[in-house]
């Protein structure tokens, strides 16, 4: 095993899970008792765990999991439908239902194992095909296989886990070799989704949707169910608007500005962003955040963690943390690029996908650049499931490299 | 698959990477935006987050006599604070409290009332603890979320009642007075002065507060009592006043031994102005009003009929009556009508006929022939009838305007009521049209002080000390001199000489010869107010030593019927400032005169009296502890 090993990859995770740990120590002194407080030390157990996870993942063949990659899709899709009837909240997102428990002692979420089967039944499929998908209708498989867990996690309700699959179902088209513009049409309905609310915006974004189409000449046929997708979208809009529920509206009202409604919906945001823009070039120091420690920071240990390094480490350990995740999908990159077989490059590239959007999206939500949703920041974010989840990915990749490296593969 | 072919997998990777590169711009740059860029709007609002500002409460400058003893000073008080989040956990805190300390309902209310105003502020809950309320809300500490109890300096008036209508009283400034910007540098829940020197000199006195930084959590509950650098209070700055403590100390237990329940007023002045001793009766406690006054004591004070809330040396309005007779002859002698020997043509034989009325003197049996002094000192009412008429309804009306009576006399407080003196004739065309009065009535009616003519009792003092020394004087004053009242009679030495002399001779064998004194001489005029509402109010205005006047003292009570039975008081206050305290100042009876009766006649009709501002209440609840005195 140490031959092959990649090293940078595990130096990197390394230094995240020590990070992660140290921030998680932080979060949890503060002056009045909070249920972060000993997290740390769970956490702990749980990277232990986590490791030999990732220790195991390792060491097990692609071509094991190319082989299992449907009956474990299938599986995750009975416990994500499990999880509807059965299932419980925790937390914050008491009312949702996205924990499997069996006897009050709660398993896990099964939508962290619905990432990893997804990734690995697209990859089973991607690589499967002779060319990359070159049409709409060849993307109905894979999304297909995208939409039916991002569906069941939606009912659940969790929007910020739905996103998840997403961004791991388009990650994956793109490194599978998926024209852009393909990708573009196909992301296009959402974009009506969202100008829908403002006519004039609307009306020309279906214009220039309109010359996209003529210049790109797909299928007819594609074009003109494009084009009524779009339409119908921009139609529902404001009907589907009306339905969501109130705090989900309120989570994208507030979105666009925090200060709608401070006391409730916004006053995450707004907690989130006094605490880090509080913490200036160097921050207020180690386990000194002065909001953190006084409790003003909600959800401090787990999906606004991130906050804690912004005010206690400033703005150089904001940057040295995404420093390290950037680090991390450059390499994870390089993985896929060398990777042996089409199956495992995108594998190691859905693995990417998975951890991108959750950084990227965690992160982005502590400083008001995405919306708020619960999505907890990999490494960092106190949890089991998802922290052996991760480990399982990044051991998944490492072997990926392994077999590249003992290959022969250079460049 | 022809897509992970090498070149077209590394130019994938490339987008990758790029994309990568690019979204990672994106949070970097938001993090730099918050933490450098904007870092400093996010660490002040950080900051108003955890940090809540207590007040500290500047000590207000202390009060002092002529000789630095203290009027008011403070003393060591406790205000009790809760810091909350919501209104539900003030009440819940407040539940919690009203176990181990009575918490009413008002206290409640006002408490919560406090919180909707500044929520962001601690909310007062008990502006004056007891120390046995603090500690006990100090045992109690950890189950009292957001408790604030700071140690504040508290207005203290250690004579009470004896200086109330002297100081005022402090209080919390109002929204309203905010809105009005009546307080500069004053914010919600500033202690402020009202009435007396504390409301006119509360800008120097006041002080300025200084702040304190607590810190508290996202509950809303106390973390550090340092939460960061505070700003310490500045000491408002002590007044010396011109007042000397111990007379206004002896007029308070002179009204309060000998005359209970008389409503009066007393003010004495130096020849200067200096006013030496401002009393009014019935009076109040100011230190009630010492960390905001009960519903139930505020009632009292308002209601109360005698209304002890108002000070009858500035606020109260009076006919001057007969105290009014030496201006009549000041205008005398100035327009050269008479000098101090001068007699009039008709003697008093108890009346005057008028036209086809005949007008009373108050005495019936006559004066016979008096001169101007004979008849300023036995206030001889034909005399002045018919100077009244020599002089003419223009002159009254002019030379009164010039003497004073028209404007206020300018004292360093608020409030000071606006006399009631016609200037010219036109205000009487105006209120009785001009055919409805006569100028004949007028004369008569003034030239013995009744009529449309009220002047408060700091207005006839402010005339006397005029008379007394040298004619021309500034205004009276507490602490300085406000610019711009001066009061010039236009009167040779030699003319103040003789209304001098005049006075001299009401207090030696006229209507005040009961109260003439051993030790020094005194002078001065006594009067009746007529009442229309009750028995007639006295007057008494004097000074002494009469040749070289240190002390100018009027006085004026409510249904006292004659000024004569108030002349022994002011006799005994400037006696008490000349020659210091007696050795039983109590032993010394009183000894009302047994035969002059200085009452104005009633027999004048001139459309209504006008009304005196204070409008006092129409039962005569109280007896005034004077006998009538027997004619």
């Amino acid at each position: 095993m140490r031959r092959g090993l990649d090293r940078p990859l595990l130096v990197i995770v390394g230094l995240l899970l020590l990070f992660g740990l140290l921030v998680l120590y932080s979060a949890g002194q503060t002056d009045v008792p909070t249920a972060a407080t000993g997290a740390w030390k769970r956490q702990l157990v749980w990277i232990g765990g986590g490791l030999v996870i990732l220790f195991v993942a390792s060491r097990t063949s692609p071509r094991l999991l190319e082989w299992g990659a449907p009956a474990l899709y299938v599986f995750s899709l009975v416990l994500l439908a499990l999880t509807l009837v059965i299932g419980t909240g925790t937390g914050t997102a008491a009312g949702t239902k996205s924990w499997i428990a069996i006897g009050g002692y709660r398993l896990g979420q099964p939508s962290e194992l619905a990432k990893l089967a997804l990734i690995l039944i697209l990859a089973r499929y991607l690589s499967s095909r002779r060319s990359a998908p070159q049409t709409l209708r060849e993307l109905i498989p894979p999304g297909l296989l995208a939409g039916i867990p991002f569906l069941l996690v939606m009912a659940q309700p969790d929007l910020g886990s739905a996103i998840v699959f997403v961004g791991i179902f388009f990650a994956m088209l793109f490194w599978a070799g998926t024209p852009g513009r393909l990708l573009f049409l196909t992301l296009s309905p959402v974009v009506s989704l969202l100008l829908a609310f403002n006519t004039t915006i609307w009306g020309a974004w279906m214009v220039a949707l309109l010359i996209l189409l003529l210049v790109w000449r797909p299928y007819a046929i594609e074009a003109v169910t494009v084009y009524i997708v779009n339409s119908a979208m921009g139609a529902v809009a404001i009907p589907l608007w009306k339905r969501l529920a109130p705090y989900q509206q309120n989570r994208l009202l507030t979105f666009l500005n925090p200060e709608v409604d401070p006391q409730n919906a916004g006053y995450q945001a707004i907690q989130s962003k006094n605490a880090i823009g509080s913490g200036g070039w160097l921050g207020h120091g180690f386990t000194e955040g002065p909001q953190k420690r006084l409790a003003f920071l909600p959800e401090q240990y787990t999906d606004f963690i991130f906050s804690v390094v912004g005010e206690e480490l400033g703005f150089l350990g904001v940057t040295i943390a995404l420093g390290l995740f950037l680090a991390l999908f450059l390499t994870l990159v390089r993985v896929a690029r060398r990777a042996t077989d089409p199956f495992s490059s995108l594998l190691a590239f859905g693995v990417l996908g998975l951890l991108f959007t959750h950084v990227f999206e965690n992160v982005g939500m502590t400083v008001n650049v995405m919306p708020i949703t619960g999505i907890p920041l990999p490494f960092f974010s106190y949890g089991g499931s998802f922290l052996l989840s991760c480990c399982l990915a990044v051991g998944l990749a490492i072997r990926v490299a392994r077999d590249s490296r003992l290959a022969g593969y250079s460049e | 698959m022809s897509e992970f072919h090498s070149h077209r997998l590394e130019r994938r990777a490339t987008q990758a990477r790029v994309g990568l590169a690019l979204a990672f711009t994106v949070l970097l740059g938001a993090f730099f935006r918050a933490q450098v860029v904007e870092h400093e709007r996010f660490r002040l609002r950080a900051e108003s987050n955890r940090l809540r500002e207590i007040p500290l409460a500047a000590p207000r400058g202390a009060l002092l006599d002529r000789h630095g003893q203290v009027i008011a000073d403070n003393i060591p008080g406790y205000t009790v604070r809760v810091l909350a989040v919501s209104a539900d956990s003030l009440q819940a805190v407040l539940d919690r409290m009203a176990t181990l300390v009575p918490v009413d309902s008002a206290v409640r209310a006002r408490a919560l009332e406090r919180f909707r105003r500044t929520p962001y502020q601690p909310a007062i809950v008990f502006p004056d603890a007891s120390f046995e309320t603090v500690s006990r809300l100090e045992e109690h500490r950890p189950a009292l979320t957001g408790l604030v109890i700071q140690a504040e300096p508290k207005r203290h008036y250690p004579d009470g009642k004896a200086v109330a209508h002297l100081v005022g009283y402090v209080g919390e400034v109002t929204e309203r007075e905010l809105d009005e910007q009546r307080y500069p540098g004053a914010r919600l829940g500033t202690i402020v002065g009202r009435l007396g020197l504390e409301q006119e000199y509360d800008s120097s006195l006041r002080g300025r507060a200084g702040v304190r930084y607590v810190e508290i959590n996202a509950r809303g509950r106390l973390v550090r009592e340092d939460g960061a650098p505070s700003l310490a209070p500045e000491a408002g700055r002590p007044l010396t006043t011109t007042v000397d403590l111990a007379l206004q100390r002896y007029v308070d237990s002179l009204w309060t031994a000998d005359l209970p329940g008389v409503r009066g007023a007393l003010l004495a002045l130096t020849p200067k102005g200096e006013i030496l001793a401002l009393y009014s009766a019935p009076s109040y406690d100011p230190n009630l009003f010492i960390g905001g006054i009960s519903g139930d004591d505020w009632r009292r004070l308002t209601t109360d009929s005698a209304r002890p809330m108002m000070n009858r040396a500035i606020q109260a309005m009076y006919n001057p009556a007969s105290p009014f007779k030496l201006a009549i002859a000041a205008m005398g002698m100035k327009r050269g009508l008479v000098n101090l020997r001068s007699r009039m043509p008709i003697t008093c034989t108890g009346g005057i006929q008028v036209g086809n009325r005949y007008f009373r003197c108050w005495k019936r049996e006559g004066h016979g022939s008096l001169d101007l002094e004979g008849a300023v000192a036995q206030s001889c009412n034909v005399y002045f009838y018919q100077l009244g008429m020599r002089l003419g309804v223009n002159a009254i009306l002019e030379e009164g305007a010039a003497m004073g009576f028209a404007e206020r006399s300018g004292v360093d407080l608020e409030n000071e009521i606006q006399p009631i003196y016609p200037t010219t004739t036109a205000y009487f065309d105006r209120r009785y049209t001009p055919r409805g009065w006569s100028a004949r009535s007028v004369e008569l009616n003034f030239s013995i002080g009744q009529g449309e003519n009220t002047q408060s009792l700091i207005n006839m003092v402010a005339f006397y000390q005029a008379m007394s020394s040298g004619g021309k004087v500034g205004p009276p004053y507490l602490v300085r001199p406000r610019e711009g009242h001066v009061r010039d009679l236009g009167l040779s030495d030699e003319q103040l000489e003789g209304l001098r002399l005049a006075m001299v001779q009401v207090v030696q064998r006229g209507t005040a010869r009961a109260s003439a004194q051993q030790q020094f001489q005194l002078a001065g005029k006594t009067g009746t107010a007529q009442n229309p509402f009750g028995k007639d109010h006295g007057w008494f205005l004097g000074f002494g030593p009469a040749d070289e006047p240190k002390i100018i003292v009027g006085a004026i009570m409510e249904f006292a019927e004659h000024g004569s039975s108030v002349a022994p008081y002011v006799a005994k206050v400037v006696r008490r400032y000349l020659v210091g305290p007696e050795p039983a100042e109590e032993a010394v009876p009183i000894q009302l005169p047994g035969i002059v009766v200085d009452s104005a006649p009633r027999v004048l009709e001139l459309g209504p009296t006008p009304r005196p501002v204070e409008a006092p209440a129409r039962e005569s609840v109280l007896t005034p502890a004077l006998e009538p005195p027997v004619p």
